[in-house]
C-alpha cells in the first residue's frame, strides 16, 4: 500500500537530480587533474567542485534515498498510511532549503572546505547552516519512522515487526546518533567561528567529533542496500530469505558496532591516544561480522531461488539464476564490489597497514568502490524496483537497465582499481594538480588516465539511469499491484522481544560511544591551549 | 515476554548481548591499554597506571625539556582581512606628509629606481606589517630599521594607507615580459611549494602577502635568499622560509625575473 507516492517520488527525484549534478562534477574533477586534462591554473575551482561533489554525495543524496525508501517501507511493509505526512513534507523542504543554502556559498567559492569541513579551514557560515538544515530535515524522518512503528505496534501487539521496517528503523536510529558527532562539531566549534564570534578553533577535537560521524555514516548509506539485499532481491528473483533471524541479527550488529569505531580515521592524529586507536581498530574488525553474515545469508537465499528454478550440483545451481533480471545483476555486481572494497577496508582499519596508505588516493578509491559501487548500484536497483509502484507505469527499457548496470560496474572498477594502485605508489589525495612531467610520478600517468576514463563511463551510466526513470514517467499505465517484500523460508510467527525491538541495541550503541569516545573528547575539550587560529576561505 | 522484561538478567538476549559486548570491550581495552604499551621495547613505563595514561593520551608535559629559547624576535603583527580596509582622506593626507622621508629610496611617486620595493598601490596590510616588523626588530635592514624605530602606531597606519592609495604606475622594468615559469603558476607540489600566485595575487591573494609585479629583481632575489638562509624570519608560521628553502637557485632566479618583468597594473584589485 503506497499512499503517499508523491512524497516518495519527490525524495527520489531530488536525490537522483542532485546525484546527476554531483556525478558530472566528479567526472570533471577526474578529468581535470589527469594527464589528459589541461591544468586549470586555479586550484580553487577544483576544491569548489570537490566540496559540492562531496556535500551532495555524502549528505544530500544518500539521505534522500534512505528517507524516500524509508517512507515506502513504512507504508508497504506495515500496510498502514504514513503517520505525519505534513512533517515528512516539512523534512523534505528543509533538505531542499538546506541544500540551496549550502550550495550558494560553495558556488561563490566561499566554502571550499570539502565536505569533511577540515577545520581550522573555515568557510561561509551559510554553508554549515545549510548542512545543519539537511541533517535536521533527516531527523524528522528518524522521528517519523519511530512514530510509525509505534503506531503499528499498538495496533498489532506482540506481532513480529516486518523485517524491512525493523531494519529501516535500525538504520534511522543509527543515523540519528551518528549525526550527533558532526552536529556537535558544527554547533559548538565551527559555526561560532564562521559567524565571527570566535577566531580560534580546536582542530584536533573537531576531527574526533567528525570521526564519530564519519564512519557510521557509511553504514547509514549502506542500510538501504542491505535492506534491498534481504527484502527485495530474494523476492525479485523468485527465492526466499534463508533466515529472518540472521537478518535481524545483522542489522542489530550494525547498530551496535558501527558507531564506536570512527577513530580509525584518526590513526595519524597525535591528539588521540594509541590505546583508543587500538580499541576502535578492534571494533572496526567486528563490523566485518554483519557483512559476512549477510553475504552468507544472501548467497543461501539466492541458492534457494536457483534450486527452485531447477538448479543442480554443488555450484551448478548458479547457472540456473535469472541473470537477465536487473536485480540479480545488481546484486552480483554489488557483491563483487563489496568484496574488493571490504578487503581494502580491512587494510584501512589495521593500525599498522593503514600507515602505508593513509591519506593517499587509495582511500578515495576505497570509499568510491564501497559507496559509489556496492551501495549506489543497489540504490539504482531499489529505484527500478519501486518505480512501477510509484508511477503506476511499467519500466520497459529492460535492456537499457541491464546496460546501465553493466556500465556502472565496469566504470567503477576502471575508476577505482587504478586509484587504489596509485595510492599504494604514494599519490596523495585532495590534490588539485599533479605534474605528470615530473619523472617521480610520470609512471602513474597511465593509471590516472584510466581512472579518468572510468569516470566518464560512470557519467554515461548515470545519465542512462536518469533517462530510464524519466521515460518510466511516461510509459503506458499498468497495475503493478501492491509492493511486497521477500518472505523467509520460515516466516516468523513470534520473535523474541530483543529481536523485535531496538531499545537494548540502541542502549548498547550509546554506551559503547561513551566508553570509546567519552574520555578522548573530555580531555581534548578541557585541555587549554589546543586551539589554533582559523583559516578563512577566500579571505583577502 | 514483554518489552519490560528486556532489560533484566532473566532475558537471554540481554545477558548475551551485554555480556559479549562487555567482554569484547574489556579484552580490547586490556590489550590496547596494558599489553601493547608494554610490548614496545623502546618505551619504558614505571607502572601499569603510567602505561594506561600513555595509551589513553593523557596530555603530558615532559618535565626536563624546556622550550627552545627564541634568540631573535618574531613578528607580532596581527592582520585580518579587514585591517586598514577603510582609510579616511585625512589619514591618507597625513601619510603623504610622512612619506616625504621615504621618497629618497622608494621614489616620490612610490616607484623606486634604487632596487627598493615599489610601494605605490601596495596593499595597506603589507606595508603596515613590514613597518611594524622593522620597528620591533622582527625584520632588520641597515637602512630601513632606523627609519622605522621612531614611527608611532598611527603614523604606520597613515603611511600604509597613503601608499595603498597611490596609483600603481608602470614600474621601471627594462626587460620584455617573460613567460610564466612553472614555479609561479604550478609551484612544486612534490616539494610542498604552492604556486607563488596562490598567495601573491595572480591566482589568489592572501592577507599580508604583497603583490610582486614590477618589483626589483635584485630585491626579490635577495629576499628569497634571505628567507632560505633564515636571515629574514618575520614570515608568520615560516610560510616563506619553508617555500624558499625548498626552491632551487634557478627557481629563485626565474621567479624574481618573471615578477620583475610584469607591469604592475595587471595586479587585480582586492577591494
Amino acid at each position: 500500500m503506497l499512499a503517499n507516492r508523491k512524497l516518495i517520488l519527490a525524495h527520489f527525484w531530488l536525490a537522483f537530480a542532485v546525484f546527476g549534478f554531483a556525478l558530472t562534477l566528479g567526472a570533471w574533477q577526474m578529468f581535470i587533474r589527469s594527464p589528459i586534462g589541461t591544468w586549470l591554473s586555479n586550484p580553487e575551482l577544483y576544491y569548489r567542485s570537490l566540496t559540492a561533489h562531496g556535500t551532495v554525495m555524502g549528505y544530500v543524496f544518500p539521505t534522500l534515498v534512505a528517507m524516500g525508501f524509508g517512507y515506502a517501507i513504512s507504508e508497504s511493509a506495515l500496510e498502514q498510511r504514513l503517520v505525519g505526512v505534513r512533517w515528512a513534507w516539512a523534512g523534505f523542504w528543509l533538505i531542499v532549503a538546506g541544500s540551496i543554502m549550502a550550495m550558494v556559498p560553495i558556488a561563490l567559492g566561499r566554502a571550499s572546505v570539502l565536505y569533511t569541513f577540515y577545520p581550522p579551514l573555515i568557510g561561509n557560515v551559510f554553508y554549515y547552516l545549510g548542512v545543519v538544515l539537511v541533517v535536521v530535515g533527516s531527523w524528522i524522518w528518524v522521528a517519523l519512522m519511530s512514530v510509525n512503528l509505534r503506531v503499528w505496534r499498538k495496533a498489532h501487539p506482540g506481532a513480529p515487526v516486518p523485517l524491512a521496517m525493523f531494519a529501516n528503523v535500525a538504520g534511522s536510529y543509527l543515523w540519528a546518533w551518528t549525526a550527533v558527532g558532526a552536529a556537535l562539531e558544527l554547533l559548538l566549534q565551527i559555526i561560532p567561528v564562521a559567524a565571527g564570534l570566535k577566531n580560534t578553533i580546536d582542530a584536533g577535537l573537531a576531527r574526533v567529533f567528525f570521526s564519530w560521524t564519519l564512519h557510521a555514516i557509511v553504514y547509514f548509506w549502506l542500510m538501504p542496500t542491505y535492506i534491498a539485499y534481504y527484502t527485495i532481491v530474494p523476492r525479485a528473483i523468485g527465492g526466499r530469505v534463508y533466515s529472518d533471524s540472521m537478518a535481524r541479527i545483522s542489522f542489530i550488529l550494525f547498530l551496535v558496532v558501527a558507531m564506536p569505531i570512527g577513530m580509525h580515521h584518526t590513526f595519524a592524529d597525535p591528539q588521540v591516544g594509541a590505546g583508543f586507536k587500538f580499541v576502535h581498530s578492534a571494533f572496526t574488525a567486528l563490523v566485518a561480522l554483519p557483512t559476512l553474515l549477510t553475504v552468507f545469508t544472501i548467497c543461501a537465499s539466492i541458492e534457494i531461488a536457483a534450486r527452485l528454478r531447477g538448479g543442480r550440483g554443488m555450484f551448478g545451481w548458479t547457472r540456473a539464476l535469472p541473470w537477465d533480471n536487473p536485480m540479480m545483476l545488481a546484486l552480483a555486481f554489488s557483491f563483487v564490489m563489496l568484496g574488493f572494497g571490504g578487503a581494502g577496508g580491512l587494510i584501512n582499519m589495521s593500525y599498522q597497514l593503514d600507515a602505508s596508505i593513509h591519506n593517499t588516493q587509495w582511500i578515495t578509491g576505497h570509499f568510491h568502490l564501497i559507496f559509489g559501487g556496492a551501495i549506489v548500484i543497489m540504490y539504482f536497483a531499489i529505484a527500478y524496483d519501486l518505480w512501477p509502484h510509484l508511477t503506476g507505469r511499467e519500466l520497459i527499457d529492460i535492456r537499457l537497465i541491464r546496460t546501465q548496470l553493466w556500465l556502472w560496474f565496469i566504470g567503477m572498477i576502471v575508476t577505482t582499481f587504478p586509484w587504489h594502485w596509485v595510492g599504494i605508489l604514494g599519490m596523495p589525495r585532495r590534490m588539485a594538480y599533479f605534474d605528470f612531467g615530473d619523472p617521480a610520478i610520470a609512471p602513474q600517468a597511465l593509471s590516472v588516465t584510466f581512472s579518468a576514463i572510468g569516470g566518464f563511463i560512470l557519467l554515461t551510466s548515470g545519465i542512462m539511469f536518469i533517462v530510464v526513470l524519466a521515460r518510466g514517467m511516461r510509459a503506458p499505465l499498468v497495475d503493478a499491484g501492491p509492493y511486497r517484500f521477500a518472505i523467509a523460508v520460515h516466516q516468523p510467527t513470534t520473535v523474541p522481544v530483543a529481536l523485535n525491538t531496538h531499545a537494548l541495541w540502541v542502549a548498547l550503541m550509546i554506551v559503547l560511544t561513551l566508553t570509546n569516545y567519552g574520555y578522548p573528547i573530555l580531555t581534548l575539550a578541557t585541555t587549554e591551549g589546543t586551539s589554533v587560529p582559523a583559516v578563512y576561505v577566500g579571505a583577502q | 515476554m514483554s518489552a519490560h522484561d528486556l532489560f533484566t538478567l532473566g532475558n537471554r538476549h540481554f545477558r548475551i548481548g551485554v555480556g559479549v559486548t562487555a567482554a569484547i570491550l574489556i579484552v580490547t581495552a586490556i590489550t590496547g591499554f596494558i599489553v601493547l604499551p608494554f610490548a614496545q621495547p623502546w618505551v619504558q613505563f614505571a607502572n601499569v597506571w603510567d602505561a594506561i595514561c600513555s595509551a589513553a593520551g593523557v596530555p603530558q608535559r615532559a618535565a626536563n625539556v624546556t622550550a627552545p629559547e627564541q634568540s631573535k624576535r618574531l613578528s607580532e603583527v596581527v592582520l585580518t582581512s579587514r585591517t586598514l580596509s577603510r582609510p579616511s582622506q585625512e589619514a591618507i593626507g597625513r601619510g603623504a606628509t610622512l612619506a616625504q622621508r621615504c621618497a629618497i629610496c622608494h621614489g616620490p611617486t612610490g616607484i623606486s629606481r634604487a632596487d627598493s620595493p615599489n610601494l605605490a598601490g601596495q596593499y595597506a596590510a603589507v606595508i603596515y606589517k613590514e613597518l611594524h616588523d622593522f620597528r620591533s626588530g622582527a625584520r632588520t635592514n641597515a637602512v630601513m630599521s632606523p627609519f622605522a624605530v621612531n614611527l608611532t602606531d598611527p603614523e604606520i597606519a597613515d603611511l600604509s594607507n597613503y601608499y595603498a592609495y597611490l596609483p600603481r604606475l608602470p614600474a621601471y622594468h627594462p626587460t620584455p615580459q617573460l613567460p610564466k615559469p612553472n614555479i609561479v603558476i604550478y609551484g612544486a607540489p612534490m616539494r610542498g611549494i604552492a604556486p607563488c600566485g596562490a598567495c601573491h595575487g595572480s591566482l589568489d591573494n592572501k592577507t599580508g602577502s604583497p603583490w610582486l609585479e614590477g618589483q626589483s629583481e635584485a630585491y626579490m632575489k635577495a629576499q628569497l635568499q634571505a628567507f632560505a638562509s633564515g636571515e629574514r624570519r618575520n614570515d608568520i608560521s615560516q610560510q616563506m622560509r619553508n617555500i624558499a628553502r625548498a626552491m632551487t637557485p634557478q627557481e629563485i632566479e626565474a621567479a624574481a625575473a618573471y615578477y620583475a618583468s610584469q607591469p604592475s597594473d595587471v595586479v587585480k584589485a582586492v577591494d
